[in-house]
């Protein structure tokens, strides 16, 4: 019974071995990214960036159909202009990154759904807003492992910048360029996850397997690494429990992981070691040092 | 003695605002200078034109024979994101990035190296606390250990020793004054006008502009105080362009 309904939809159906891959595949690079989109405070910014890949998975759809490739490259080289234009401007002008970006990414969400309405019909909107896991074929499965793999690659280049500057700007800036280099290429990995997210979530959810996973981690531990391990392991296994509920209740897949991620959400919340509500109503007795 | 740094008319501000304007002269190698002067006098501007952080509007900062990364900078605290998930550990350790760069490894030298450098501050045992945890002058005490381990010609202080008390600042002074010793050149921007005179040979005081800059029994006088808190703080929108860098410009 509990093998039916937890295994067997895996052992079973092709289509949810690929979709259970693609899933852990995404967890496993955008949830780091994600802590540190939270970490640098950014994560509003993942989810504009998330509206910003539109026009260019629309022009995709308009050249090529439900191209999912064709939508991927469109979408890789909208996300990346909108976020290498907004990185540029904010760090030329002064102007912060937040309202740099939400001018860029209004102007390609308008241009998207233009494009969308030029040609498509509800069912193509609805696949471009939420997406579907479920649909996904081989070839797809291999973009998202790729980028996974290549996200994890540049990760581990700019690691060491990117935590020096989120923590302590100036002082990288003095001793190496390498800051600028890690930011702008720091954005281009959101826009890479998100594209990947983009084919299992669509749009509207791509940003949840990236942002969630690390809000939850937050609550767990105050040491960088732990976060990240703690964040994969969130997004692996609400992804696998949210594509368990879809299977099981119909409940469109996208929108099931995010459930479950959300569930785990509010119990890091109440029961989080760190800050968590309930640790602050009964803090125990106080330590004699 | 051979100049460290050399301040060749140099303007250094914001938006074409200068915020220290036309500063000339030179520190020494080996000397130990306090920069002084009231809040928005230019002193942070200053010390962030030398690391390189802040451009010059106009003239050059030239740095005597070291190479920028030979510069060690302590920020005020308040640019520091405290609320980032790093160990004092891992966090004086970033003092060795010249060492060990993108990938280098943080090897048994290096680990003594961070560790003693965290002892030397006094804060062994805190090594795994994360920085957040830690008090105004614990942070302070962590700062000055990531310079330590540094190891530069070139050190530049930004009110290091705000905010603390008494027993860190005499701790931290302590290692102001070795470094000294050590022939390092140090510049601090200070507010504690006592450390200044019985600490530190040599003051600028600016206020938007070097107000006097000697040895600091000459220039922390009453009356060059005096000019400096009468600075006018404000950037005028209004003002037209400095008539004395189209002069430097046209000879």
């Amino acid at each position: 019974m509990i093998y039916d309904a937890l295994i067997g939809p895996f052992t079973e159906f092709e289509f949810m071995r690929r979709a259970l891959a693609a899933v852990i595949a995404l967890s496993l690079a955008g949830a780091p990214i994600g802590v540190f989109l939270m970490l640098r405070r950014m994560s509003l910014v993942g989810d504009a960036m998330a509206h910003a890949i539109l026009p260019g998975a629309a022009v995709g759809f308009l050249l090529s159909g439900l191209n999912l490739f064709a939508m991927t490259f469109g979408g890789l080289i909208a996300g990346f202009a909108v976020a290498i234009l907004a990185g540029v401007v904010a760090r030329s002008t002064g102007l912060k990154e937040d309202a740099s970006l939400a001018t860029f990414y209004l102007a390609s969400l308008a241009l998207g759904v233009t494009i969308v309405s030029i040609k498509g019909t509800n069912i193509d909107l609805l696949h471009v807003l939420f997406g579907n896991i479920l649909a996904m074929d081989d070839q797809t499965l291999l973009v998202v492992a790729f980028n996974a793999t290549i996200t994890l690659l540049v990760l581990a280049v700019i690691f060491r910048p990117l935590v020096i500057e989120s923590v302590d700007p100036l002082f990288l800036r003095t001793v190496s360029r390498a800051g600028g280099p890690a930011h702008l290429a720091f954005l281009a990995l959101v826009v890479v996850n998100l594209v990947n997210g983009f084919q299992a979530l669509g749009t509207l959810l791509a940003v949840g397997l990236m942002i969630m996973p690390a809000g939850i981690a937050r609550f767990w531990s105050r040491d960088l690494t732990a976060m990240i391990c703690i964040a994969v392991i969130a997004a692996a296994v609400s992804g696998y429990a949210g594509l368990v509920l879809s299977f099981q209740t119909r409940v469109p897949s996208g929108p099931a992981i995010i459930l479950v991620a959300t569930v785990f959400y509010i119990v890091s919340v109440l029961f989080g070691r760190i800050g968590g509500l309930v640790r602050q109503m009964f803090p125990g007795r106080h330590l004699e040092a | 003695m051979a100049a460290q740094l050399q301040f060749h008319n140099v303007t250094l501000g914001y938006d074409r605002h200068p915020a220290v304007h036309h500063l000339k002269g030179e520190v020494a190698s080996g000397a130990l200078v306090a920069v002084i002067g009231p809040n928005g006098a230019g002193k942070s501007t200053l010390l962030r034109g030398i690391v390189g952080i802040v451009k010059p509007l106009a003239g050059a900062i030239h740095l005597g024979g070291i190479d920028a990364r030979d510069i060690a900078y302590l920020p005020q605290s308040a640019e520091i994101d405290r609320s980032f998930p790093i160990s004092v550990f891992d966090f004086v350790g970033t003092g060795l990035w010249r060492a060990t760069s993108l990938f280098g490894g943080i090897g048994k030298t290096a680990r003594k190296k961070i560790l003693d450098a965290i002892a030397a501050v006094g804060l062994s045992g805190f090594e795994n606390r994360p920085i957040e945890t830690l008090s105004g002058g614990q942070m302070q005490r962590v700062l000055f250990a990531r310079v330590l381990l540094q190891d530069a010609r070139l050190i530049v202080l930004d009110e290091p020793f705000n905010a603390i008390d008494s027993k860190t600042t005499t701790d931290l002074l302590a290692l102001v004054k070795r470094w000294h010793g050590e022939g390092r050149t140090v510049l601090a921007a200070l507010h504690d006008l006592e450390m200044v005179r019985n600490h530190f040979s040599e003051t600028l005081v600016l206020a938007r502009g070097p107000v006097a800059w000697g040895p600091t029994s000459e220039a922390l006088t009453p009356e060059n105080l005096m000019v400096a808190m009468r600075m006018c703080e404000a950037f005028d929108d209004s003002a037209a362009a400095c008539a004395d860098d189209a002069h430097s410009q046209a000879a």
